[in-house]
Formats: C-alpha cells, structure tokens, sequence
C-alpha cells in the first residue's frame, strides 16, 4: 500500500494511487447480474479528470463544497475523486433520506455542487422548497435523452481533455462534512480533516489489508462512513479494487460472493443475521447424514481455530461453506449496529471472520473491531492502533461512558460550537455509549447514555428528528423518547421509541387524536417509527428558550411510570 | 390489460404465499413490514418474487419509502 504518512491530503494519497497502479482493475459496478462497469485505476484518471477540469472551469476552488448522493455506484467515487483534486470539500448525503431532508442539509452545509442521480435529482425537483436550493452547479448523471434536467448539467457530457490543476490542501483542512443526525432538526455536521481519514486508513488496514487483486463488495451507502474508508479510501491507496452491487437483493448479495470472488464485505447486522438465516436453512435441507457430517467438520474447526483462525484449513475442512462465499473470502465487517454474539460464533465456528466492530462518525468511523487473537464473540474488539479509550464514571461493575481521544476524532460540528464543546471535552469525544473495558482490553457495550436508537440496519434514530411529524396535533405538548433513555435498560437490541403526549387541562385523548397519531406515525419511513405513547398529565419542564429539558422530563416520568404506561400504536 | 384491482389481487396473494400468512388477514392499506412482520431485506425478497410473476423490473430504489401494498401495486402497474 502506499506510505500514507508521506501525503497530506485524500486528493494527494488517491493521485498517487492512481498513478501506481495504472493497469489494475479499481472498480466494477454490477446491477443484478449485468456488469456495467470494469475500469482500470488509469480509465479511473481519464473519468475524473475532464470532471475535475468542468468543476474548476465553473469557478470550484480549494475549499469549496461540493455533495453527492448517489446510490453505491462508479460514479460516486469518480465524483468524490473530482472533488478532492480540486481541493474541495465533500458533503456525502444518505440517497435514503426523504427530500425534504436532503434540502435542509444540501442549505445547513453550503455545497455550492452537487452530483446526483438522475430518478433522486427529479423527486428533488418536485419536492416543496426545491425552488430555494441555491446551487452553482449541479450534475445530473443517468438521464434519459430528452429528459428535462431543471438547469442542470449531465454528469457525462464532459470530455475535455486539457488538465486540470491539481489543489493541494493540508492535513488540518476540511475533507468531509457528514452528516450524524439531525435530519429533521438541527443538523450536526460532523467535520472531518484529511489527517483524520488518513490515520483512520493507516489504523484500519494494518489489521485488514488490502492489495492490488483484493476485490471489496460495497453494498453499504458510500455516503456512511464504512463503507467511505473501506469501500474507497481503503482499497484504493493499496491498488485493490471496489465491487458495487446496485441491489441489496439477497439473491444478487450470495451471486456477487461467487461472481467476483469477493475478498471483504462490510454490512450492517441485519444483512448478517439474513445471511446466517439463509445457511441455516440450506443446511437444514441437507439429508441427515450429509449434516452429521457437516456438524462434525464444524465441531473440529471450531476446536482448532479456539486461539486464532486458520483461514486455509478452515476453508480445506468447510469447502462447500467457504464455496459459497467465494471461496476468497477473508473477511467480513460488521457494524453500524448491535450484532448478537450467537450470529458472531455461528460464522466463526465456520471459518468465517466477521470483524465485529464499533465506532461513529465523530470518531472517524471506527473505534474498536476484533483482532481475532482470539475471537470474542461477546465484545467490539480492542481500540484501533492510535486510539485511546476511557470509561468515564465506571460504577461499580466498571460501566461507564466511552471516551475516545485520537487523532481520526472530528475537527467539529458544522456550526454549532456548543455541541462541539458538549461532545468533545478536553479532547475526548464523549460518545454517549455504556461500555466497559475488560482485562484483556476488549471493550464491550452496554447501552446508551443519550437519546437515541440505532436499528438493525444501522440507523441511528434520533427522536428529536422525528417529532416534526407530529407537529400541529390538537395537545399541549408532546415529545419523543428513546425507551431506553427513559427506562434505562442494559440492551442494544429491541431499541423503541416511545410518543409522551400532554393533552390540554381538561382534554380528552379521543379516538380520533389516536387514529391521527397513528396515521402520522405510518407516513414516517418504517425504521423511524414509534411503537406506542402514553399519556402526561403535567407540564414540560423547559429551558427560557423553551425548548424541552428532556433530561429532567425523563426523570420526571421514570418516577411515577414504568414500561407497562405505554399503549402500542 | 390488468387493471390495478387484479394486480393488487395477486400481490396480496403472493405476499401470503411467500411470508406464509393468511391470504384473508391481508388488505391493500396494510403496512406490509408490520403486518407480515418482514424487515427491509426479506420486502426486497418479496420485490424479487413479483418481479418474477409480472415479468418486469423494478430498481430497488422504486420501494424507498413504500409500506403499504396499494402504493406497492401502483408502483408495478405501472411498468406493466
């Protein structure tokens, strides 16, 4: 790989890139079984470059912001690329998120360009205050002949071949604003230096390297920051090569492990759990001697792999397993999310590695993964090398706060200096998580501090985000909890959120109030919905600006009701 | 041609068959992940399954945001 230490920028580290290893294969892009794309780092140079020269003849210049979204695909990449040679700053947003959203961060970032699919740009144009997005430039890619684009450009129209000047920035500068949370409310920003990204990758890849020949299946957003480090900076700075899946069908996901002989794949637990239900079943097919045996060949791998895994023995003793993945495969990712021990152990004992880990953006994607010396299928891993970590007020079984102080830690929040200066506290960053730090130096979650939920998908919910869909109910007040903040319970499974709604001195909760809550609660996206309300019959306690003080509303209601006050919807 | 009411007939049909629910329990306004108790990946299975009996394609990116089996069966309409 390259020596990442000798390059002070993403741009500077992917040019030189580039340029080493002109002849490999970087990227493929398949939609189901059709392969679109296969290009080389050199076609990788010759797509980006005219892109670059069109953004610096549109006036782009170091500093400027420039967002993406994009599905996972080639173009992502070449246009994150473009971006970064000419000195810009990359604002990747989350193709998922509703219009609405992607309008309120495209305004709270600045991005003066934006490079976007042709179906996510069209439901942008038709979306209530497209005409206030104040955009230079936008380019359009995958548009239809004669398609009408709103004024903006198509990605593919440019060829010019004159060079563009390379921007060179600092290690300190800005590369990415990403977005935590706040996409219904106040956004938080996260900003990211160069320097943080590149000892991220220098950490990330002395445990997982990659090298020219490694393929990595991407089918986690490039937006999230996963799937940015290990599906582009990662495998691009040691000449490896990026497989897109333009589907998250299973039967495309289990085709792609075969078809291109996948090395890494990160997913998130709900993808995990989905391949290990699909085993499970094709294994219980099996005729009854044929899984005798194949529990036997288990039992024995799981016996000679209890100190370290032995990748090659492992696949000689579970060829057909192993067959099914590719027979290349080194290992997968999993994080974003909580992942059951038993799924961990399940793909262990099959020679398997699945490198459980555990991070946040603020931190610069992650904190701790599993080093496999040994498998612990009950704990994140250890901290990355450069990390440090601390558990802050540990009661007495040694719980407390995870604390992270590391030089991949965010520069800051977009904007907001006080949430800065909340979360990062004499350079550590607080992350909000209950952990606790065992002798061997594995740390292992025990739920949260803060205020949120994250789904099985990987979604971090914060509930905040989705009282806007209540809004305008015929009731005092109301405000959204994350059970677990409320009741606090040692879990990062099941996670819920719960309504509180305080009807007016002398209301009555009718039926039709419920039937309107309910309708509302099924309009928002299915991950981000509450699963039930009580009622409250006294005031928010609130701040002079009056916003809500949900930590004391919290303890207030932990008082005088339990779990069993909430009414499902 | 198949209007929109046949169309949602033999989504509702499929949709039971494959998840093993009781045809009868479902109805197009149903939000189909809490009905049939599905996440994200297995809905996508089910995708895979119409796409099949229609003969048709649809991006998965068609089923953004969709919960509920009347906009699912407006959705393959029209690509028929």
């Amino acid at each position: 790989m390259l020596d990442l230490r000798q390059y002070n920028s993403l741009g500077e580290a992917l040019r030189a890139a580039l340029e080493r290893w002109p002849d490999e294969t970087c990227l493929i892009e398949t939609d189901r079984d059709r392969e679109n794309v296969r290009m080389t780092y050199r076609e990788f140079q010759h797509a980006a470059l005219p892109l670059a020269r069109a953004l610096q003849d549109a006036g782009f210049k170091d500093g400027t912001r420039a967002a993406i979204i994009m599905t996972n695909q080639s173009k992502w990449l070449i246009s994150a690329y473009a971006i970064f040679f000419c000195g810009g700053v990359l604002v990747p947003l989350d193709y998922k998120l509703t219009r609405a959203e992607q309008l309120h961060l495209l305004a709270h970032s600045k991005a003066e360009f934006l490079a976007v699919e042709y179906h996510l740009w069209r439901a942008l144009t038709r979306a209530e205050g497209f005409k206030n997005l104040a955009m230079r430039v936008v380019l359009v890619s995958e548009a239809p002949a004669g398609a009408d684009l709103a004024g903006a450009r198509r990605w593919e129209e440019f060829r010019d071949r004159r060079e563009p000047a390379f921007v060179p920035r600092s290690r300190k500068d800005q590369a990415c604003i990403v977005y935590s949370s706040g996409t219904g409310g106040r956004p938080k920003g996260c900003v990211l230096t160069h320097e943080n990204y590149l000892e991220q990758c220098v950490a990330l890849t002395s445990l997982y390297p990659f090298w020219p020949g490694v393929r990595y299946l991407s089918i986690l957003p490039t937006n999230h920051a996963i799937d940015f480090m290990v599906g582009f900076i990662g495998p691009f700075t040691c000449g490896a090569a990026v497989v897109h899946l333009r589907t998250l069908r299973p039967d495309y996901i289990r085709d792609a492990f075969t078809r291109y002989k996948i090395t890494y794949m990160s997913l998130v637990p709900l993808v995990l759990k989905n391949l290990e239900r699909g085993l499970r079943q094709r294994f219980e097919e099996l005729p009854k001697a044929r899984r005798k045996m194949l529990n036997a060949l288990v039992a024995v791998n799981r016996a000679l792999t209890l100190r370290r895994p032995k990748l090659l023995l492992s696949r000689a003793l579970l060829r057909q397993v192993h067959a099914a993945f590719g027979g290349e495969l080194r290992a997968l990712f999993v994080g974003g999310a909580f992942t059951e021990p038993a799924t961990l152990q399940f793909f262990y004992d099959l020679g398997i590695l699945v490198g459980n880990g555990y991070g946040c953006t603020e931190a610069g994607t992650v904190i701790t993964v599993n080093d496999f010396n040994p498998f612990r299928a009950d704990t994140v891993g250890k901290p990355l090398p450069g990390i440090e970590l601390r558990i802050l007020n540990p009661d007495a079984e040694g719980i407390g706060e995870v604390a992270v102080r590391s030089n991949t830690v965010m520069s800051h929040y977009l904007d907001e200096p006080q949430m800065t200066a909340e979360a990062i506290v004499d350079g550590w960053l607080l992350t909000g998580d209950l952990g606790r730090v065992d002798a061997t130096g594995h740390l292992r979650l025990f739920g949260r501090k803060k205020n949120m939920i994250v789904t099985e998908e990987g979604k971090n919910i914060y509930p905040e985000d989705i009282e806007t869909a209540f809004e305008g109910l015929p009731l005092k007040e109301f405000c959204v909890f994350a059970a677990n903040f409320l009741w606090p319970a040692r879990a990062m499974v099941g996670e819920q959120l719960i309504l509180v709604i305080h009807p007016e001195p002398g209301q009555t909760v009718t039926h039709e109030l419920i039937a309107e809550i309910s309708d509302r609660n099924r309009h928002l996206l299915n991950y981000k919905r509450v699963c039930g309300y009580f009622i409250w019959e006294h005031d928010f306690p609130l701040t002079a600006s009056l916003k809500i003080k949900r930590g004391e509303l919290a303890e207030q209601i932990r008082r005088s009701l339990d779990r069993s006050a909430v009414v499902p919807l | 041609m198949t209007t929109l009411q046949t169309t949602m007939e033999q989504i509702l049909q499929l949709a039971a068959e494959h998840f093993k629910f009781p045809r009868e329990k479902l109805t197009p306004d149903d939000d189909f992940f809490k009905k049939l108790g599905i996440n994200s990946l297995q809905a996508l299975d089910l995708l895979t399954r119409l796409e099949q009996h229609f003969h048709i394609e649809l991006p998965d990116y068609e089923l953004q945001g969709v919960s509920d089996f009347r906009t699912l069966a407006e959705r393959i309409q029209s690509r028929l």
